[in-house]
């Protein structure tokens, strides 16, 4: 983490309409988590506590405080997808990966979590990665897709 | 402006809610989040009232419901009782021997906790009022964090309260004793925030005072420099000290 660069994220919002959030984004997409020390510079620029931007940072699932891996699998259990075999899907995705939902690989290449409801439930049983949607993908073909993105394609 | 509380046409004199117009009648509403001198919050709902009419109909919280002309509101029907004793039920399994908690359970009449406690232990029922008591009066050492089942309160990344004062203020709005301070020697511990304090000592007489920080706090709010440093009991003989006897 940079200190100037947390400080021009910072400067680029001087709106005060929904400012925490956007810088907090940008925090988090620049360095894939809300590093302490970026959370404590906000907070003196700010003038919010850091206990709120904790809360923040906490309650919204996009939001980390442990660094995420380089591309981010969000598997869907809303409802539909859960009804259309999401378990399965994300065992197949643990077994293939190696870690659990919520986890990031040793090599920090990939993230595994668990979300609720895409907002395509026609497409379900649904996972994203890195925002790209995959719909109706049986647990048989994950180690496929997990092969594209594991050699720098995908995208 | 009047509204009609229970069957009775009631003024309403500048209160900014229904719950504070039944409280200067003398109705008992029950509450567990609610605090006159903090903003409302709507959290516990245990205050929840009947709207007859005059507004939207149901149960609602009064501690959250501004006084509108016309408003009919009934603070004690059976669908209100009904209610109120499901979410003692509830609030029983969490913290089954919260003082507080029991003596509300009495007097509404609930005997029974049908619900299953959680697995883990809880003494908090996130009613929040140590988080705005801290916001307000104290230095936002503590806040809510996560959500969900995992939602608590906490001191920011979950560490030692950095930022408390010692002020107690959470301590003592706490309805089920989840928080609790302790004062050894010159130490003053803070738990569950893992606040650690240095104490500070009367100038006078040398007894424990209170929190260092707090005292460096309560300068910085309050101009009154003569009472610096000193205990209540050395504070009373200097005042008296200084008032002559006439004649
Ligand atoms: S610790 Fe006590 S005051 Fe704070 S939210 Fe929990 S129950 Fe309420
Ligand atoms: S439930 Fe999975 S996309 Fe809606
Ligand atoms: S007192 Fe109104 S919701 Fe808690």
């Amino acid at each position: 983490m940079n200190t100037a660069e947390v400080r021009e994220i910072i400067a680029r919002h001087p709106e005060p309409e929904g400012r925490v959030a956007a810088i907090l984004e940008e925090i988090q997409k620049k360095y894939r988590h809300l590093p302490e020390e970026a959370l404590r510079i906000v907070s003196g620029e700010l003038g919010v506590s850091l206990t709120r931007l904790y809360g923040v940072a906490t309650f919204y699932a996009a939001f980390s405080l442990e660094p995420k891996g380089e591309h981010l699998i969000s598997i869907c259990h809303g409802t539909a997808c859960h009804v259309k075999g999401a378990k399965n899907l994300a065992e197949r995705w643990e077994r293939e990966v190696g870690i659990k939902e919520g986890q990031t690989t040793a090599d920090g290449m990939f993230t595994l979590e668990a979300v609720r409801c895409l907002g395509c439930c026609s497409l379900a049983p649904v996972f994203s990665i890195d925002g790209k949607t995959y719909g109706g993908v049986k647990p048989d073909q994950v180690p496929e897709v997990l092969g594209e993105w594991k050699g720098g394609g995908g995208r | 402006m009047e509204i009609t509380l229970n069957g009775k046409s009631v003024p309403v004199q500048g209160e900014a809610t229904v719950l504070e117009v039944a409280r200067r009648e003398g109705i008992w509403i029950p509450t567990l989040c609610h605090h006159p001198g903090l903003p409302p919050y709507g959290a516990c709902r245990l205050c929840i009232v009947e709207v007859k009419a005059g507004g939207r109909q149901g149960l609602t919280a009064s501690c959250t419901l501004p006084p509108a002309e016309g408003l009919v509101v009934e603070t004690d029907s059976p669908r209100v009782r009904e209610r109120r004793k499901v979410l003692v039920q509830l609030l029983l399994a969490v913290v089954r021997d919260a003082p507080e908690i029991r003596e509300l359970a009495r007097r509404l009449g609930v005997e029974k906790a049908p619900f299953k406690p959680p697995e883990e232990k809880r003494e908090c029922i996130l009613c929040g009022l140590c988080v705005r008591v801290c916001e307000t009066a104290g230095n936002s050492a503590i806040g809510f964090a996560f959500r969900g089942s995992q939602r608590r309160v906490s001191p920011p990344f979950g560490k030692a309260a950095a930022d408390c004062i010692g002020c107690r203020a959470c301590a003592k709005v706490c309805p089920t004793g989840a928080v609790r301070f302790e004062q050894a020697g010159d130490r003053l511990t803070g738990e569950p925030w893992q606040a650690d304090l240095q104490v500070a000592r009367c100038t006078s007489c040398g007894r424990p005072l209170a929190a260092r920080l707090l005292l460096d706090f309560a300068r910085k709010k309050v101009v009154c420099s003569d009472f610096e440093g000193l205990c209540p009991a050395c504070r009373r003989r200097k005042v008296a000290r200084s008032v002559k006897r006439r004649g």
